[in-house]
């Protein structure tokens, strides 16, 4: 479900399409991660990305596109050598991760996440915690979030 | 449940959905498709850094790294996608090729 999702979003030749397959794939991934028991990023990733970025996404083709508009298609010599390069980079890695095999450690697999762990690592300072990336991440979205209204609203005012 | 399939596996997923973006983002010619495609290169090195955390490390850092990496995600599209449509009203169109005004 991820991988066929992930293929129609970058193969479809409808963007709108395109879109409703990236959704399918990062729900899917959302899945993946409640198999994995990490309940608390699952959310975060339906929330962020399945609530947050698809719903952007889909506005910003609204914004730019006329309905059912069709994608240019690709230039073919690019293709073929994008399709090339990537194919070799996944055989290479394939390759590797299959001579590699990976020791599980003993107790990993029984270990469940609290979420007040999280929070506890995330404004603690010391070491094994994050209270300094945390702020600066906070002062990104801040800056991002200023930087995304001035480029927005720059070209209206100049009309 | 999660003893019956290993590592290798979850690692085969996250790369191939790598190699998808990667080829995604090399062909297409509209900016919003390329967009999308590195929110799937993203999303495997998310995959990644929590199956290992799952399967390896029994501490909560690689779940601290994801989260970190989705927010620095979501500001990221939310600033291209900024740029993207203050593009399009500049030159009414948003495939890259056409956004050539710096060229000299």
């Amino acid at each position: 479900m991820i991988l066929g999702g992930a293929l129609l979003a970058v193969t479809a030749r409808k963007i709108f399409r395109a879109a409703i397959a990236l959704l399918v794939s990062l729900i899917g991934i959302a899945a993946l991660y409640y198999w994995m028991h990490y309940e608390f990023i699952a959310a975060v990733q339906t929330i962020v990305y399945v609530g947050g970025i698809v719903v952007l996404i889909i506005f910003s083709i609204f914004l730019t596109h006329n309905p059912g508009h069709t994608i240019e298609e690709p230039v073919s010599i690019r293709e073929a050598f994008a399709f090339t390069g990537c194919f070799a980079g996944f055989a290479f890695v394939f390759s590797l991760l299959n001579r590699y095999s990976f020791e599980q450690t003993g107790d990993a697999l029984n270990h469940t996440m609290q979420v007040a762990d999280v929070g506890r690592a995330l404004l603690s300072t010391g070491s094994g915690s994050y209270l300094l990336p945390f702020e600066a991440v906070s002062l990104l979205l801040l800056a991002s979030m200023i930087g995304c209204i001035v480029i927005a609203i720059k070209i209206r005012t100049h009309k | 449940m999660i003893d019956q399939i290993p590592l290798t596996h979850i690692l085969f997923l996250s790369t191939a959905l790598f190699f998808i973006g990667a080829y995604g983002f090399l062909t297409r010619r509209n900016l919003i498709t390329m967009l999308m495609s590195v929110e799937l290169i993203l999303n495997s090195v998310n995959i990644n850094l929590v199956a290992f955390n799952r399967y390896l490390h029994p501490t909560i850092d690689g779940v601290v790294f994801t989260l970190f990496i989705i927010t620095i995600a979501a500001a990221e599209a939310a600033v291209a996608i900024a740029i993207i449509i203050s593009l399009y009203r500049k030159i009414n169109s948003i495939d890259p090729e056409q956004a050539d005004e710096l060229k000299f």
